[in-house]
């Protein structure tokens, strides 16, 4: 299974990106070949509008079935990961990545859709 | 003559300027007074006359016609404004983000994207003697504020002579919707209030009306409280104060129950046929 994560880093003791679609990274963990992917999303700053259909898309390209992070997509992007079929946890933004994948294992993260 | 009436703060007294000098005017011409602050017009609540026309006012969407497209992407490539996603087997359209500019549509190579009317809002003009006031409303759920303030503009432009005078009353703030609406404008009145709130998004304002090459002065509202910033900021960058609205509870009491108040209060009077001379002039010169 490959999860993503919002992320500010690159790697387990990064700290999660509590911002969808103006995260700084995404992180994919593909816990099958214990190994990481990930997209350098830090240009979306010059974006003034449609950051989140813009992370979504990259997101969907990278095809994860789970995402985590942490206070959610907003409407729009709501919509593009809905169509994607991608299960979202919410409320680990401020958490590493270690913590939150620990968190989502544990069952412990919010669902978010 | 198109006067734009703007401020960088909200409720700094763009309404209570627009609507008492607009009646002021057109106590003697014809003048057009417009309610360009389209997500949230307010200047209707002052002027009580005969509709004379009302207008749907509709933006071009793409929509996505399933048949004909043939899963290339080039529709997401071209649109600048992450409006058109493409995902894989299918095309979403996000209206809100759509700026109307048909690259999606017309660079189709299947034609699989055309442009669809979809309604933004509505126009109303309303007559009072020789006071012509249109006001445009935008619906609710609706996003973008520039199209609906450009199609009122060239609503202006076609219904009315150049030489009438026309007063914008503009949305606050220095976005995109302040820029639609005062980029055509012949002069910008910035209305401000002599606080430090004031003074910080006059600055903005001004700022803004400079990189646009626009000739601005400055209203006064609320005169009497806060500091001399404002003031002292204008006589050293030699901008012209054209009026001061006295702070007055009496006034605010009368604009509380939706009615113009220059006629009940002379010094206020007074403030507007200074802003009006200062405008002949202009229109002269």
């Amino acid at each position: 299974m490959k999860i993503a994560f919002t992320s500010k880093g690159t790697d387990w003791e990064s700290k999660m990106d509590p911002r969808f679609g103006r995260t700084e990274y995404i992180l994919v963990y593909d816990d099958e070949k214990d190994e990481f992917t990930h997209f350098d999303n830090r240009d979306i700053e010059n974006e003034a509008h449609g950051a989140g259909p813009k992370t979504s898309q990259k997101l969907f390209e990278m095809e994860p079935q789970v995402l985590i992070t942490g206070n959610g997509p907003g409407g729009n992007a709501a919509q593009v990961l809905e169509k994607a079929g991608i299960e979202i946890f919410i409320g680990a933004g401020e958490m590493s990545v270690k913590e939150a994948y620990q968190s989502f294992i544990d069952k412990a993260l919010k669902r978010f859709n | 003559m198109k006067i734009a009436i703007a401020s960088g703060k909200g409720g700094t007294g763009k309404t209570t300027l627009s609507t008492n000098l607009a009646a002021f005017f057109a106590e003697n011409e014809e003048l057009v007074l417009v309610d360009l602050d389209v997500e949230e017009p307010n200047s209707g609540l002052f002027i009580k006359g005969d509709a004379v026309k009302t207008e749907e006012k509709y933006k071009m969407i793409p929509q996505w016609n399933q048949d004909s497209c043939t899963l290339c992407g080039k529709c997401q490539q071209n649109c600048n404004f992450h409006a058109v996603i493409f995902l894989k087997t299918q095309v979403l359209v996000f209206p809100e983000l759509c700026h109307s500019c048909y690259a999606c549509s017309e660079l189709c190579p299947t034609g699989a994207l055309p442009m669809v009317a979809q309604r933004m809002g509505q126009l109303k003009q309303i007559k009072k003697e020789k006071l012509n006031f249109i006001e445009s409303r935008l619906d609710i759920g609706q996003e973008q504020a520039v199209p609906l303030i450009g199609q009122t503009l060239e609503y202006i432009d076609q219904n009315f002579p150049k030489e009438t005078i026309k007063l914008l009353d503009s949305p606050p703030g220095t976005s995109c919707p302040v820029i639609e609406a005062t980029k055509d404008a012949d002069f910008i009145i910035l209305v401000t209030e002599p606080t430090p709130f004031g003074m910080h998004d006059l600055r903005l304002a001004i700022e803004t009306m400079q990189s646009l090459n626009k000739e601005f002065g400055v209203v006064i509202n609320r005169d009497g409280i806060g500091t001399n910033d404002i003031d002292n900021y204008c006589t050293e960058n030699n901008i012209p104060i054209l009026a001061r609205i006295p702070n007055s509870k009496k006034l605010a009491e009368i604009y509380s129950k939706g009615e113009l108040t220059y006629k009940k209060f002379p010094a206020f009077e007074n403030e507007l046929q200074k802003i009006k001379t200062y405008i002949t002039n202009l229109k002269i010169s």
